[in-house]
């Protein structure tokens, strides 16, 4: 109970607060959906650029909805939660599910237009595409709780999203598949995390097997998980605000 | 006592922000810590409410060591922040049960006690509505009533009047006393607000991480005796040792004025002007207040 009930009310806060927010679900789904028409359409290939824009939707909503930890924690309702007797891991936990139910949801939202990609990946191919969404949303959140904990600022936050986020997503064959890609591109989109994910979700939808980008990312996301349940443990050790 | 510190220590790198208090707190006290901004309140709350952890020296609630059984100290005391600490997204009720669910209240159990303490803090029948619709006033009693839900033995309040109309703050106090008298709850509060000091049970005053002085508002004033007279004129440089010379009064320039302590105001008021005709531009006169004993003491304003 004392561990569960922090995590219960965590999740359930960040649904309401989303729900009370709706042009948040508008904004994150916006841009990557103008995104997709514009390339796609300039390419003449939605179907290509649909992965990647989701991807892009869950990135955007799982790394902003984790960015309020920082002005949560200096004053907000986390403040409160540091000095209750909640376990800080059920804390760490509430956040995360909460942030990534976010995003899963408002992939799924964006999956609602694949009949406009020529894809018919069919029941079972959209249950996997499902799943997929799930477990990267839960990487992106999880990625950024452990950049939002070591943030004073918003700022700062900002400057990562466009140094390292964007960048990883521009090369994960999101744009441009791999084969097409010149020599040390390729083996960049290789070692980059966000490749798999794009991947795993690409699979399903067109009807192949995906299971190795799925593993990779799940892998990712367990080690950035244990990333940030450390770094949560450590913040408080020392200090914070 | 239900608070002891002893020997409090806090460093942040090279600066020192807590440099060896001591203090206690008895149970069914309402405690204020006065001293002006920086001069070491916040920290002292900060560890109090196990946020921060001393350098060196200890401190304990309830029996219960903040560094080493925080989670005790926790279940036993309320906080209640300067900044807010609510969801503004979430209604006042919404606010509360998740506040119960830190302490893994819930149920009826909860349900039964957000009810008590929304009744007492006259935020029943705002109970839906969103905290960001709200008056920084009931914000406040918002905030208290989440400090009290887990019926804490120790109230922690970190500047509890700074943004409050005077309404607001005299509507605060009147709880406060109400939670010391008819719950028998200890209040802790920091303060840089004279008015709000004057009204505290006991004070400490801090004044750069030390304690200059601590006890009852009217002792404090009590110690100084008689009156303050200020003076102000032309030339204090000039008329300090002059004063000491001619009628024996050691007189303190503070801000380009001079400043007496002495025990029959009006009296030495006639002499001086009497002693230095058209040197003194004007003279105030009043009963030691908390600033002239915090003046006193360092040689400091408070504000």
């Amino acid at each position: 109970m004392t561990f569960w009930l922090p995590v219960w009310t965590l999740w359930s806060r960040e649904l309401v607060r989303f729900w009370r927010e709706k042009a948040r679900v508008a904004g994150y789904i916006g841009s990557p959906l103008v995104f997709w028409v514009l390339i796609g359409s300039g390419f003449g290939d939605l179907g290509f650029f649909f992965p990647g824009a989701l991807v892009l939707t869950v990135m955007f909503s799982a790394v902003f909805s984790t960015m309020s930890l920082i002005e949560d924690r200096r004053e907000g309702f986390l403040l409160s939660m540091l000095v209750s007797p909640a376990p800080r891991s059920s804390m760490v936990l509430g956040k995360i599910l909460g942030s990534s139910t976010l995003a899963w949801v408002q992939g799924m939202v964006f999956l609602c237009f694949v009949p406009a990609t020529g894809h018919a990946p069919g029941a079972a191919g959209l249950i996997e595409a499902a799943g997929a969404i799930l477990l990267i949303a839960f990487m992106f959140t999880v990625a950024g709780f452990v950049i939002a904990w070591q943030m004073e600022s918003t700022q700062g936050f900002h400057a990562v999203m466009n140094l390292v986020l964007l960048p990883l997503w521009l090369v994960s064959g999101s744009l441009f598949p791999m084969a097409k890609a010149h020599g040390w591109v390729q083996w960049l989109m290789r070692a980059n995390p966000v490749t798999y994910a794009v991947t795993a979700l690409r699979a399903p939808l067109e009807g192949h097997a995906g299971v190795a980008g799925a593993i990779v990312t799940a892998s990712c996301a367990a080690v950035l998980f244990a990333a940030a349940t450390a770094s949560a443990g450590r913040r408080t050790a020392r200090t914070f605000a | 006592m239900i608070v002891s510190v002893e020997n409090l220590t806090r460093q942040y790198g090279p600066r020192t922000a807590l440099a060896g208090v001591s203090f206690q707190v008895d149970e069914r006290e309402i405690f204020g810590v006065l001293g002006p901004n920086g001069g070491g309140k916040s920290t002292l709350f900060r560890i109090l409410a196990t946020m921060l952890a001393p350098s060196s020296g200890s401190a304990s609630v309830a029996g219960y060591d903040v560094e080493r059984q925080p989670a005790e100290v926790r279940r036993r005391i309320g906080v209640v922040f300067q900044s807010q600490s609510l969801d503004k997204k979430l209604t006042v009720f919404e606010n509360l049960r998740a506040q119960g669910h830190l302490f893994a209240m819930h149920g009826r159990g909860l349900a039964e006690r957000m009810d008590e303490v929304a009744e007492r803090l006259g935020i029943a029948d705002r109970r839906g509505d969103l905290v960001e619709t709200l008056s920084g006033g009931l914000r406040r009693r918002v905030e208290i009533a989440k400090g009290l839900l887990h019926r804490p033995a120790v109230l922690l309040m970190d500047e509890p009047s700074t943004g409050l109309d005077p309404g607001a703050r005299r509507e605060l106090w009147q709880y406060v006393e109400e939670l010391r008298d008819q719950q028998g709850i200890t209040v802790l509060m920091t303060t840089h607000i004279l008015d709000e000091a004057d009204r505290a049970d006991r004070l400490l005053l801090l004044h750069q991480g030390k304690v200059v002085a601590q006890g009852a508002p009217a002792e404090l004033k009590a110690r100084i005796g008689g009156d303050v007279v200020v003076l102000d004129v032309a030339e204090p440089a000039r008329l300090l040792p002059e004063l000491r010379a001619r009628l024996g009064v050691e007189a303190a320039a503070v801000n380009g004025s001079l400043r007496v302590e002495i025990g029959n105001g009006h009296r030495f008021i006639a002499e001086a002007v009497e002693a230095f005709p058209g040197a003194i531009r004007s003279v105030a006169l009043h009963k030691p207040t908390l600033e002239d004993v915090f003046l006193d003491e360092t040689g400091a304003r408070l504000t």
